[in-house]
Order: C-alpha cells, then structure tokens, then sequence
C-alpha cells in the first residue's frame, strides 16, 4: 500500500471506511429526521455525530501522517503499536467508576425506593445499565485492551491494521454509548446481558469481526512458532461470543425507523437460547479471557513460570467443552423440558473440575514467589482475584443441583454469587493488570504509590465481603421464609414480608459497593499520578518464559 | 497408543486452534438446543392459546420498555409453596407468542404470570401509581407517567406484521385492524368489542386506565397485559399427565 518515495496516497481502507461512514451518516440522517420514536431519533444524532467525526478522524491523520504507514519493526525490534490499549485501558478506569456508581444507586433505590425517578432512573431502566457498563464496558475494555498488549508482548509482532485497532476501540465504546443511552430512553430487548436493540447489535457485530481479524492477523504475524497460552483463551473468547451474539440476536425490526425489534425465537426455545447465551457470556466474556489476564500477568508480576503448562492445555479444552452446556441452570423447574434441564445440571457440577484445574494453575504459579504477597499489593491482588474464583466456581456447581436450585433460585443468593465473581474475580485480576499495565505503557518506573494500592486492596476487600455476606443472607432468607409454613398448613409470609425483611440487608449491600467503588477512586487517582508525576523509565518487565 | 495426539500442532497452527475451539464449543449447544424445535412435546397441547390483541402486545412491550422482568418473574415453578401462593406452574404453551420470552430470573417483586383477574383495574391504577399507598412495604417504583402517556398507536399494524412474520398465527385483518382494535379494546361498550372477541377469544374491552379519554393511554395497555397474564388455559380441563415430559 505504502510507496516510499511516491506522493502521499490514500490507502484503501482509509478509503474504504470513509465511504461506509459517509453512507452510515445518511441513514442516521434519515433516522434523526423521521425516526418514529424520540429515543431513536436522539440515536440517528449521536450516530450521525459520530461518523462525521470518523470521517474528520480519517482525512485529519491523513493529513498529519508521513507517506508510509508506520513500519511493522524498527531496526528488528518490533514497533508495538499501543495506542488503542492506552486508549481502552483509560476508558476501563472510567467506565469502572461509572458502571459502579449506577450499581450504588441501584442498590441504594432497592434499600430506599424514594430514590427512582420516573422515567429515566427508575430501577428497571438502569439495571440494565448497571450490568451492561460493569460487564461489556468496564470488562470489555480491559479485556480488548489487554488483549491487544498481550497479544503483541507475546508474539513479538506489531498488531495488525492501521485503522483496525482503532476502529475497533472507538466502534466498540460507541456501541457502549448507544446501548446505555438506550436503556435510560426506554430501548431495550430485554434479553440480559444483551438488551441492546438490533442496530447496536449490529454495530457490535461488525467491530466484533474486525476484533477477531485483528487478534487472529497478529497471531499470524507472530514470530515465536508457539502461540502462548493466553492467546487460546483470548481467542476462544472473541470466537465464541460471536457465536453467541450471532445465536441469541436474530431479529426482525418492525421498521428501518423504528427501533423496536422482535427476536425470531419464542417462549421456551427463546429462554433456552437466551440462557445458553446468558451463562456463556459468564463463561467466555467473564471467565475464559480472564483467565488469560491471568496467565499472562501472573507469570509476569510474580517472575515465576506457569506452574503446568501440561495443566493449561487439560483445563482449556475440558474448559470450553463443558461450559457450554450449563445454561440450562439457569431454567431449573421452570417449563424447559426435564431432559434439557438435568444436562444442563450434570455439566454445570462436572465443570468444577476444570475450573479449579484453572485455580491450581494460576495459584502454584506462585511456588517460590510466596514472599511476593507481603511486599506487591498488585500481585496480592491478582492472587486473591484467583482465590475468588476457585470460590465462586465452586458455589456455582452447587447452586445448579435442583435441590438446592429451589431455594436459591430467584434469590439474592444469586446477587451474592454473581458479585463474588465479578468484584472478586473480575474486578480483581482487571485492578491488577491494569496497575501492571499503566506503567509499562506509560514507561514509568513504577507506580505513583504502592500505599494507595494497599489502601484500594484492602477498603474493596471490605466491600466484597460486607456485600457478598449481606446478599448470602438476604437470599437464604427470602427462599427459606418464601417456603415457610405455619401449624395450620398455610404459607407463613406474603411475598411482602420478605421484601421488608430485607431492607436492611439492601442498606448493608449498599455500603459494601460504596467501599467497593471507592476503592475504585483511590485506583483512578494513583493511575492519574503515576502517568501524570511518576518518574519515568523503563519498568522492570522481563518477558515471560516462552510456551513449553 | 499407536496414534499419538500432538496438542504442538495446534499450539502452532491459527486456523487449526480456530477450528478445534469452535468445534469444541459447538457439541453442548447443538445437543441443547436443536432438539427444542423439533421434539414434539416440548410444548404442551394446549388449544385455548391465543395471540395477545394489539393493546395487550402493546402493553407487554412498555413491560419489556420499563424493564419489570428485572424484578418480577413469569414462571410458577412446580413446587408447593409457589403453586399455593402464585397458581397452577407454568406451561411452556403459555409463552409459545412470546417474543420475547419474559419468564425472568429475579424476584424483587412477586411472580406475576398469574396475576391476570387477581386485582381490580382500580387496584392496579391506584398501585402503578403509588404502589407504597397499597402495599406500604413495597419498594416498587412509581409508574403514573404512564396514565399521561398517549399509546403510540403507529407501529401497531407493523409490530403485528412482523409477528406475523415470525409464526404468530395473526390474520390479515388482524394486522389491518390493529390501531383501530387497540382503541376498541380501551373503551367502555365499543362498537366493535364483539368483532375483537371473536378474533381474539376471551379478549375484554374496557376502559382499564378509567380516564374515560377517547384515546388510550400507555397505562391501558400495560393494565390489559396485566390482566390477560396466566388466563389462556382452563386447568379443570387441562390433563397434567397428558403432557408429561
């Protein structure tokens, strides 16, 4: 594409990309004018806004850049391209604070329902938003970001595209913008965890893709012939929810103006494809490329080889068969057929195995490094992320036994186990690569303040723990006093008495995501001044021991 | 063993680790879900189910558009405390038109896939409104934006054309008469209440919001949903060993 000594030239993507968002800006035009409800005009604006300024961002860098694109190696070291990871590692910070400040509120309207204000921030249109910043924003962003940076560090190779990377960062928070707006607007498909109507479906779908050509484009470049156990995970992850999102999302819009859409499934078929999608995005978007983060970052962080490399292939592959198939749990008793319903138990305990095959892995990493827990709140922060796993993979095989499914199911118990996962688990291996990650992106010596990661580890851990503990209760309660029985043989409690029962349960929750998500704030200000006033150099980062 | 697998070759080979990932994750969901279409009784012979009436699909969608299945269920499940306190369980007949499916998976509030002819419509303004002058534990929020809310009756005639579409059995005339049975269907002795109760058997026109405006409101669809739920099957006629799964 590039000529050296000829004129600055177009390239055909610059081209190529300009065109489609030229051609996407006169249908945002079209749907600003006449879109048939108020939510999905104020979408035609923000869609227009946005391509218009995508076409400026293109002709702009046309302008500044030199002739030739930038070189894949430079004097035979490769030219890593971090931009797009710098980029993407700042909107996580800042969609962690905002996708938990929702949570708080949320929580806060469930304790104090004086709280919800029609229509906009009444609790059924901003949980959506909760979930859906924390999970696809917060989380996707880490793990687009990471992947990008491990990806590179792994294969020694400069990440493929010019435009790509960078359409896939800014295409991928667009889709975020569009979606959450949408909720708080009323624009919903009510399917959890992929509520957002057809055309942000759509538009994920297309950024999804060139995701997937992008990671698959570096691995090919790469010049180690083994491609490094954290890749697997990354791409079975971007594989497999494409399947997913192209499995759960067929629908049809009642108008190109509209945009209310109707899924093709229905009722029983609807729930069963729903949770299939619903259990896996725990499995491929909250589990699979975390585990990634963790195979990269903890060997790296504690100095220390995998402990089994034997142990990763066992646990990958039994990994992703498995978990496929637990969906179903989350259907139990209800009218999917018993068949479907016991596979989806047996599977759902049987993939305890690998999942603390997982555990051992990222744990014994830790062989010899132990001492490093004392003095690296960062490592002990990933270690602990791992302890939350193996914890939260194990609770989640017993709530799938139907027995225990009738008491918990409907539950708080379910907000317990889902929040054990995703501010222990989660949360905490994404605080840990990113404080690894800043200063080596940043080229700073270190941190701003190893103290204030002390400080963050601690007050969250708090948080978790008064959180999860509260909602452990709350839930037993609640399926125990909804069975309860008096002498006569007469149910004990109306639906009612369980929801003032609860209250102050709700009030404990809410403080424990206070503490949480100001741990948050102590991490979005180190971060600050680590880029901002820490000494600058090259961070003590050797490269990882290579696969086998 | 004679044939010796070499996970090597797909640590070095992209397009194989590709393959063999995808093909992995495929088996559990195929086996899943596949069989659920075609199966027969995965869905029981229930002959009294119909479509909901353009009000009522209406209705279901601003349940969808305000997000009450984040906190209210629509699945009884077959155990004694729930059949004693919300009805007889749920039959997957009941959400065969339901794009899409709102059996929820979170009880904030009650389970509502009964709660069709369980209150008076008076009850159910007086409680969307102000839900706390009802139930005084209740942590629901406010819903009175709904009776200020005119219906947008445009997209009526595409919404059920495109259920249609997907297998809903409505008939031409039902999607010609779509805006106009809405209206019917939210008013007091209308015109054409029989016409719509003969398309749509056991369909009630009333003025549900009780504004007595010629044109209905958000909350008289949201009310007529309420009102329909878990009322389509007669279970002294329904045989429950018949459609043992």
């Amino acid at each position: 594409m590039a000529n050296a000594a000829g004129p600055k030239r177009l390239t055909m993507s610059e081209v190529g990309v300009a065109i489609a968002l030229g051609a996407l800006a006169l249908y945002a035009t079209a749907v600003a004018a006449n879109g048939w409800s108020v939510a999905f005009r104020f979408h035609g604006f923000l869609t227009l806004a946005a391509s218009v300024a995508g076409i400026f961002a293109i002709f702009n860098n046309f302008y500044e850049r030199g002739p030739d694109l930038p070189p894949a190696e430079i004097d035979g070291r490769p030219n890593y391209n971090f931009g797009p990871v710098k980029f993407m590692t700042a909107a996580a910070v800042f969609w962690a604070i905002a996708g938990m400040s929702v949570g708080l509120y949320i929580a806060l309207e469930l304790a104090f329902p004086g709280l919800n204000v029609a229509p906009w921030f009444n609790f059924g249109r901003l949980r959506p938003l909760h979930t859906s910043a924390v999970i696809f924003a917060f989380g996707g962003n880490v793990l687009i970001g990471t992947s990008f940076y491990v990806v590179q560090r792994t294969t020694r190779a400069r990440l493929a595209g010019y435009l790509a990377p960078w359409f896939v960062a800014l295409g991928y928070n667009f889709f975020i913008v569009l979606a959450g707006t949408g909720y708080l607007l009323g624009v919903t498909a009510s399917k959890e965890y992929a509520e957002p109507e057809w055309y942000a479906k759509l538009l994920l779908t297309v950024v999804w893709l060139t995701y997937l050509g992008v990671f698959v484009g570096t691995l090919m470049r790469r010049k180690e012939p083994h491609i490094y156990v954290a890749n697997w995970f990354y791409l079975s992850f971007i594989l497999t929810i494409a399947v997913l999102h192209l499995g759960n999302s067929p629908t049809v819009p009642i108008s190109l103006m509209s945009d209310k859409s109707y899924i093709v499934w229905s009722g029983v078929q609807d729930a069963m494809i729903q949770w299939w999608y619903g259990h896996n995005a725990v499995a491929f978007f909250l589990t699979v490329p975390f585990l990634a983060i963790m195979y990269y970052f903890v060997p790296k962080r504690a100095e220390r080889p995998i402990y089994s490399y034997r142990l990763s292939i066992v646990h990958f592959w039994t990994l992703i068969f498995i978990y496929i198939w637990a969906g179903p749990h989350h259907l139990m008793y209800t009218a999917l057929p018993d068949w479907t319903q016991t596979l989806g138990m047996v599977f759902s305990i049987v993939l305890w195995m690998p999942s603390w095959g997982g555990m051992i892995n990222g744990l014994l990493t830790l062989s010899g490094a132990w001492d490093k827990l004392r003095t690296d709140p960062v490592l002990r922060m990933l270690v602990v992320a791992v302890a939350f796993y193996g914890m939260a993979t194990f609770e989640g095989p017993m709530m799938s036994i139907k027995t225990v499914n009738a008491l918990s199911h409907y539950t708080d118990w379910g907000i317990a186990h889902v929040h054990s996962g995703s501010l222990g688990w989660v949360a905490y291996i994404s605080f840990g690569a990113i404080y690894s990650m800043v200063p080596w992106l940043w080229k700073r010596q270190g941190l701003y303040s190893l103290r204030l990661v002390n400080w963050h580890f601690w007050i969250s851990n708090l948080g978790i723990v008064l959180y999860v503990s509260s909602m452990w209760a709350a839930g037993i309660m609640e399926g125990l006093m909804w069975r309860a029985y008096n002498r006569q043989g007469f149910l004990q409690y109306s639906f009612v008495d369980t929801v003032a029962a609860a209250h102050p349960l709700y009030a404990v929750r809410a403080l424990g995501g206070a503490l949480f998500l100001s741990g948050v704030f102590i991490m979005a200000w180190n971060l600050w001044m680590t880029v901002r006033a820490a000494p600058a150099g090259v961070a003590a980062a050797p490269l990882p021991a290579p696969a086998e | 063993m004679a044939i010796r697998f070499d996970h090597g070759k797909l640590e070095r080979n992209v397009f194989w680790l590709a393959v063999a990932s995808v093909l992995v994750i495929a088996v559990g969901g195929l086996i899943e879900v596949a069989p659920l279409f075609y199966i027969s009784n995965t869905i029981e012979k229930v002959g009294s189910i119909r479509p909901y009436t353009p009000l009522e699909l209406a209705g279901r969608d601003i349940y969808v558009r305000e997000g009450c299945y984040l906190c209210h269920s629509q699945m009884i499940r077959p155990l004694r405390d729930e059949v004693e306190r919300y009805g007889h369980y749920s039959l997957a007949a009941e959400s065969m038109y339901d794009h899409p499916f709102q059996w929820g998976s979170k009880r904030i509030g009650p389970d509502l896939a009964r709660v069709g002819g369980k209150y008076s419509d008076d009850w159910h303004r007086q409680h969307l409104k102000d839900p706390r002058s009802v139930v005084p534990d209740s942590i629901m929020p406010s819903y009175s934006f709904l009776f200020a809310t005119p219906l947008d009756l445009r997209p009526l005639p595409a919404k059920l054309r495109v259920q249609k579409l997907l297998g809903t059995p409505y008939t031409d005339e039902d999607v010609a008469k779509a805006r106009q049975d809405a209206v019917t269907q939210a008013t007091d002795n209308a015109d054409g209440a029989d016409d719509l109760a003969k398309r749509y058997p056991r369909a009630v026109s009333r003025d549900y919001s009780g504004a007595g405006s010629p044109t209905p409101t958000e909350a008289d669809a949201l009310i007529a949903y309420l009102q329909m739920l878990g009322t389509q099957v007669d279970f002294k006629a329904y045989k429950d060993q018949a459609n043992y799964r």
